[in-house]
């Protein structure tokens, strides 16, 4: 059924801008200022899509936030959007849409026949079903993802831009309705840095969708000029299309405001197109209305069925039909405002059908006297129709409202507009921490009590009448603006409300056949298609908590999230468990309110900003050598510098060969450095290394393990005595941050009177490792000012001078086993040393070395690496390093623990070498060992390989493992299970090259 | 996301600071005269409080100072804030243990008014 | 030696100098490198009135006592870092660390040269405020926040220093060497909306 269903007159919207809009692949027209819902009711589509689990036709249902119906998989390619609610998309030229869970078409639904095959769908069927036997849960899955259908995500790069932006106030005002324009009103008049949100493109709320009068100016103007007012205050920041989604601990809150959805795929280029602002607020000012729910009734999902609230809305605000003849059914007064203003619009009223048997109120006396026949007592038996209600069936309802009886009178119509009451909107609330109570005179929950800095206003608040907000609102948003030290003025504004008759508790209106007994469907949850019956089944299978309830019937999980059903549902479980509704309690409101785009979340932190590089003084000259780079920390490291025509193994050997054989070059300015200064320098350091410092010369070097309280090796490095009181401490690239986060830890919160300062100066110094035998002839090249000989600069010294030309500090040190230099200098001049370096070393045949050739060497030298071979298991004895740990001194960190019992047990996993009996196999790291092969495992492993590579200068394969007692195991064989073959290996000496450490002390 | 009042830069997003854990847990001075049971109390165990906990915070990105902090584990709500060396403050512990049992009384005390309901927003 | 590699300023590769604009361009952020910045982390004892005044009568201004405040002499400017923790920022050419250290010789401080350890990036224009608000948690209002006040936190993933020099508003951002051409990426990113113009501050 399509046609004309717009108003000849009325509504926001702009009639002199039409658009021109695609669904379900047809083209319609709408106007400026529709949303996607009012546009396709214009339309007179009223078929949008197909129920999750039966595939029910089914029609526009809400006006808002709330809808369960109407998702639309919204544009093409990679701008599309899954799940977007009609109701929330606002109209622009060109939309594109479709429904989502049908198939083929959304008028010829293959899965229909699950409608049909209902008794085999009942609650917990996918639980009850799939899980077993559960290695068959992967091929139901396919099968029910593809059923159930939601939308699909993009499967190309979101092609725009996101942000965030952190924002503080004194007050934040939740909502855009006459509570929060009375609350943003107070707050902004007095001068406190206010924030208003809306979720809507416009502001009103309430006021928009309804023809109420405040200081004689429709309600919709009344709230324009008062935004415009508010927006024109400097101090406040007035958000549209903004929803706040979470409020979290401390008045800290979530918005995401959509600045170009409504301008479509190509309207905002260039521009933001979502933000995600993280609000600090000293106030909170919740104003955020209420959600009108459904009755439970029979077949109450058929198109046409529609909340009172939201067919008043797209007459009034839309300028739209949702029908050409309507049924009001309602337990309450309010829908008799929507029925008016429905007759007003010129959509005759058929009747009004009440669940009360007594209905004496303004408003109701207000229709009868407009002529509108008032069916009270009475209840909707039945709705006929299949993809539009055509009819619906009344009949007289007892007094306990359990049954039906008399003859059914059967009225036509197209449009049942249906009110169970309302439901402030308390998810923030709830969210907040904030305690709700059941008020069984309004049927809803209230906020009783707030955790956090926050005041309900208006509908959120239980407080419906337009008076009552806006009163509430303004008082609010003055008591914040207080609170914070401003002083509101006295409020100007007014507005009547009619008094309001108490409304009817009944969770589920009777039909013919008892609920559950007959074909006929009483739905709670139109998004999952949750039943009465679902309900009283999961509680009489035993479900209790309303939690578990949820889970077992899919209730509220949606993606509505439950906005109409939650209460009902609540209600229904109560009513089958016997308890009062206060006694099963409500379920939690988690955020977000509604759904926010991983876009949003991401923000800008994608592409090249998704992760810090740090990157050394020299890292332009690896680029330019096409060097290949190494996450290390955050830190870029190269990796290795491959020449034309070499892979990486080829460039590892010969960088390795070149420090072996000539000279090798490395950028070593990622580690961490640290200086130590003050009188008790050299006490920290016997408390933080495992070994003595108390008898270390100025200008010598000497290398420290670091352990944890629990006795692990966490990091090592070199420290340096520059003067009296003055060390120079070295950690590894990795360890840097936690290395001087410990020593701070200690000096902050255990050793506060000691006399020593620690400053971080990694970044001060650029270092370059000079390695080989040639490192020394290149040095005198470049270093006229210090004595080079072995004698007077030995290993584990340092020296100050300059090194081409530049300021340095240098030391002999070496972490590959040959002879070295370090040399540092101030970052800036490290890309000049590290020039000046190749041009005088190019004689030599310098090759710059990346991290891996490192690695190959150190594990020729058995020295550890930490992360590796340092694992965060391994003590000093484990690694056979008992050379280093001070068994004189009274203590250090980490001391005690290696007494412990279970640190001395002989089974410990210790550092061993490995060598493969087959010298050209290398071992994958990671590999586990094993004493005897089994046929299959599990076999009991005794250690792992922790380091394997091939080594140049040994001809072979070499391996570091930690082996359970390897200590004692040298000269054994042991075995390694690989996924195509067993090899294996003899332990052995860690140390494969120069064991007596003569190269190194050349 | 807490808000965390370092004693010396005021009060700061939460994502400046890191967590130390448990305050007030002074290093045994002569460890090696500590039994394996003692030294594991020491370095292991940690107090699981359902109320006022007293923990360590350092403000990391700011400026890099450890400080006390006595937070409400329930709540979040911050007690108290102090610096390193300050004796924790005497904070009466708050009890969690007996969950307050649910209401029997099936009537509610019936709304006074259909709109008069919360003192807050008044 | 090829004198144009021997001293790179952070941001040396960026070319920045080459790009900046000239000043007619309209823009609501200027963005630059400050180079050749002297830099000297100074600890001490903040409650000491012996170093106190050997700091004053060596920088010819006083510490600032109060957390997150800077304060500005004849020839540097000092920001508070911690109760016993400043930053000392002097113009090229100064001998700052070695003459600091010399002055208070014999006192239990640590004067640490690192010129070379920062970068400062200069931030400046009516919409700064709200490039920095992109990634800093932060109330930089004036009503929170103004001239002379310094404050260390988070900017995007990494840690700055923010030191807002006059009402602008611009700010000078301190931020490790090797993580400022990734910061420079995210400011970029972020003030592209209110039109940016590189400047040589
Ligand atoms: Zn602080």
């Amino acid at each position: 059924m399509t046609g004309n269903f717009r108003l000849p007159s009325g509504g926001r919207i702009d009639r002199n801008r039409p658009l021109g809009f695609t669904f379900n692949g047809r083209l319609y027209r709408g106007f400026a200022g529709d949303s996607l819902a009012s546009a396709l009711l214009a339309n007179g589509v009223t078929l949008v899509g197909r129920s999750f689990k039966y595939h029910r036709p089914r029609g526009i249902f809400a006006s808002g936030a709330e809808e369960p119906n109407a998702l639309v998989q919204l544009e093409t390619g990679a701008h599309t959007v899954p799940n977007a609610k009609a109701t929330q998309v606002e109209l622009y030229e060109g939309l594109v849409a479709r429904s989502q869970n049908c198939w083929p078409t959304v008028e010829h639904d293959f899965g229909q026949v699950a409608d049909l095959c209902a008794k085999i769908l009942p609650a917990g069927f996918y639980y009850k079903t799939f899980m077993w036997p559960s290695s068959f849960w992967m091929k139901y899955e396919y099968f029910i993802r593809r059923a159930a259908g939601l939308g699909r995500a993009p499967e190309s790069p979101d092609p725009d831009r996101y942000d965030k932006m952190h924002v503080h106030c004194d007050v934040l005002v939740a909502g855009g309705g006459p509570a929060g324009l009375a609350a943003a009103l107070a707050a902004s008049r007095s001068g406190a840095r206010v924030i208003l949100a809306d979720e809507q493109g416009e502001f009103g709320g309430s006021l928009l969708g309804r023809r109420d009068v405040i200081d004689d100016l429709p309600g919709a103007e009344w709230a324009a000029r008062m935004a415009a007012e508010i927006a024109e205050n400097p101090e406040v920041r007035v958000l549209r299309r903004a929803t706040v989604f979470g409020y979290y601990d401390h008045n800290f809150l979530g918005i995401v405001e959509r600045k170009t959805d409504h301008l479509g795929p190509n309207g905002g280029q260039g521009m933001v197109r979502e933000r995600l602002w993280k609000v600090r607020a000293k106030q909170v000012v919740l104003a955020t209305g209420s959600i009108e729910r459904p009755l439970v009734f029979a077949d109450n999902d058929r198109p046409g069925v529609m909340l009172a609230d939201a067919a008043r809305s797209y007459a009034n605000r839309f300028g739209t039909r949702p029908g050409s003849r309507a049924v009001v059914f309602t337990n309450n007064d309010g829908a008799y405002g929507a029925a008016i203003d429905l007759a007003d619009a010129g959509i005759p009223i058929a009747a009004i059908v009440d669940l009360r048997a007594d209905v004496q109120g303004p408003l109701p006396t207000k229709a009868r006297e407009r002529g509108i026949e008032v069916l009270a007592g009475h209840a909707i038996a039945a709705t006929l129709g299949s993809k539009r209600v055509q009819a619906v069936e009344v009949m007289l309802l007892n007094p306990e409202g359990d049954k039906v009886h008399g003859t059914p009178r059967r009225i036509e119509c197209d449009l049942v507009a249906v009110s169970g009451g309302w439901s402030p909107t308390v998810h923030l609330f709830s969210q907040s921490g904030g305690k709700l109570r059941y008020c069984d005179q309004r049927l809803c929950f209230v906020p009783e009590r707030s955790k956090q800095v926050e005041r309900s206003a208006g509908a959120c608040n239980g407080s419906f009448g337009l008076a009552d907000c806006l009163d509430e609102g303004y008082a609010a948003g003055a008591a914040a603006a207080v609170a914070v030290g401003f002083e509101a003025p006295p409020r100007a504004f007014s507005a009547d409300q009619p008094g309001e008759t108490a409304p009817r508790a009944l969770w589920v209106v009777p039909g013919k056949a008892p609920v559950g007994h007959s074909k006929a469907k009483h739905f709670v949850d139109l998004a999952n298609d949750v039943t009465a019956a679902d309900v009283r089944l999961a509680a009489r299978e035993g479900y209790r908590s309303v939690e578990h309830t949820k889970r077992y019937t899919t209730l509220g999980m949606g993606p509505d999230q439950g906005k109409t059903s939650n209460v009902a549902g609540l209600a229904i479980l109560a009513e089958s468990l016997g308890k009062p509704i206060p006694e099963v309690g409500t379920t939690t409101f988690r955020p977000p309110y509604t759904p926010v785009t991983y876009g949003a979340l991401a923000g800008s932190d994608v592409g090249d900003l998704s992760d810090v590089d740090r990157t050394t003084p020299i890292h332009d000259w690896h680029v330019m050598a096409a060097a290949e780079f190494e996450p290390v920390g955050q830190w870029l490291r190269a990796r290795h510098y491959p020449k034309a025509g070499e892979d990486m193994e080829a460039a590892v050997q010969r960088e390795c060969k070149a420090v072996r054989q000539s000279l090798g070059i490395m950028d070593a300015s990622t580690l961490g450095k640290i200086e130590l200064r003050g009188p008790d320098a050299v006490k920290l350091l016997n408390m933080v290394y495992t070994n003595a410092w108390d008898n270390l010369a100025v200008g010598r070097s000497r290398y420290g393990l670091m352990l944890g309280e629990d006795g692990m090796v966490f990091d090592d490095g070199v420290t340096t005595r520059l003067g009296e009181n003055h060390y120079y401490m070295t950690t590894t690239t990795g360890g840097a941050a936690q290395v001087f986060g410990w020593i701070e830890e200690w000096l902050q919160c255990e050793w506060l009177d000691w006399r020593v300062w620690a400053t971080s100066v990694t970044e001060q110094w650029a270092t370059i490792a000079l390695a080989g035998p040639r490192a020394r002839d290149l040095m005198h090249e470049l270093c006229k000012d210090i004595d080079l000989s072995p004698a007077a600069f030995p290993h584990m010294a340092m020296r100050s001078g300059r090194v081409a030309g530049l300021p340095a500090r240098v030391f002999r040190v070496s972490f590959s086993g040959e002879l070295g230099f370090e040399v540092s200098v101030p970052s800036s001049s490290g890309l000049a040393l590290w020039i000046a370096c190749m041009m005088a070393g190019a004689k030599y045949g310098i090759a710059p070395y990346g991290t891996e050739a490192l690695h190959v060497l150190r594990a020729e030298k058995g020295f550890i690496i930490v992360g590796q071979e340092a694992d965060g298991t391994a003590t000093p004895i484990d690694l056979g390093m008992d050379w280093i740990v001070g068994k004189k001194k009274p203590d250090f960190l980490g001391k005690r623990s290696l007494a412990r019992s279970d640190m001395v047990r002989r089974d410990r996993k210790q550092l061993v070498g490995l060598l493969t009996k087959d010298p050209n196999i290398v071992l994958p790291e990671g590999a586990q060992i094993v004493d005897r092969i089994l046929p299959k495992p599990p076999m009991k492993m005794v250690g792992h390989v922790t380091s394997s590579y091939w080594s140049g200068a040994l001809g072979r394969s070499i391996a570091l493992a930690l082996v359970s007692g390897g200590h004692k195991r040298h000269g054994q064989t042991v075995q390694l299970p690989l996924e195509d073959r067993v090899v294996e290996a003899v332990i052995g000496s860690p140390v494969f090259y120069d064991p007596e450490g003569k190269r190194l002390h050349a | 996301m807490l808000l965390i009042t370092c004693p010396f830069c005021g009060p700061r997003d939460e994502s400046e600071f890191a967590c130390g854990g448990e305050a007030h847990i002074v290093r045994p001075a002569d460890p090696a005269a500590l039994t394996d049971a003692q030294w594991a109390d020491y370095l292991f165990m940690r107090k699981n409080v359902k109320g006022v906990h007293f923990e360590r915070w350092m403000h990391s990105h700011g400026c890099r100072r450890w400080f006390n902090a006595a937070r409400d584990t329930v709540t979040h709500q911050f007690l108290a804030f102090y610096k390193m060396g300050e004796q924790a403050p005497d904070i009466a512990p708050v009890s969690y243990t007996a969950r307050p049992a649910p209401r029997t009384d099936p009537a509610l005390p019936a709304d006074p008014a259909l709109h008069t309901d919360r003192e807050g927003a008044r | 030696m090829p004198e144009g590699y021997l001293r790179q300023s952070p941001l040396a590769s960026l070319g920045l100098a080459a790009r900046a604009a000239t000043a007619a361009d309209a823009a609501g952020v200027t963005m630059g490198e400050r180079e050749r910045v002297m830099l000297v982390n100074l600890r001490g004892d903040g409650v000491d009135r012996g170093f106190l005044d050997r700091v004053r009568q060596a920088l010819e201004v006083d510490l600032p006592a109060e957390p997150n405040t800077a304060a500005e002499g004849t020839r540097h400017r000092v920001l508070w870092l911690g109760p016993n923790e400043w930053l000392v920022v002097a113009g090229e050419g100064e001998q700052l660390a070695a003459a600091l250290d010399a002055a208070l010789a014999g006192l239990h401080v640590s004067v640490t040269d690192i010129s070379d350890a920062r970068a400062v990036i200069a931030l400046s224009g009516a919409q700064a405020r709200d490039v920095l608000a992109k990634g800093c948690p932060l109330d930089l209002h004036p009503r929170s926040f103004g001239p002379m006040r310094c404050a260390q936190s988070r900017l995007a993933k990494v840690a700055v220093l923010i030191d807002q020099r006059d009402d602008a508003p611009s700010y000078d951002l301190y931020v490790l060497r090797s993580q400022a051409r990734y910061l420079w990426r995210w400011l970029d990113d972020a003030a592209r909306e209110y039109a940016v113009r590189i400047i040589r501050p």
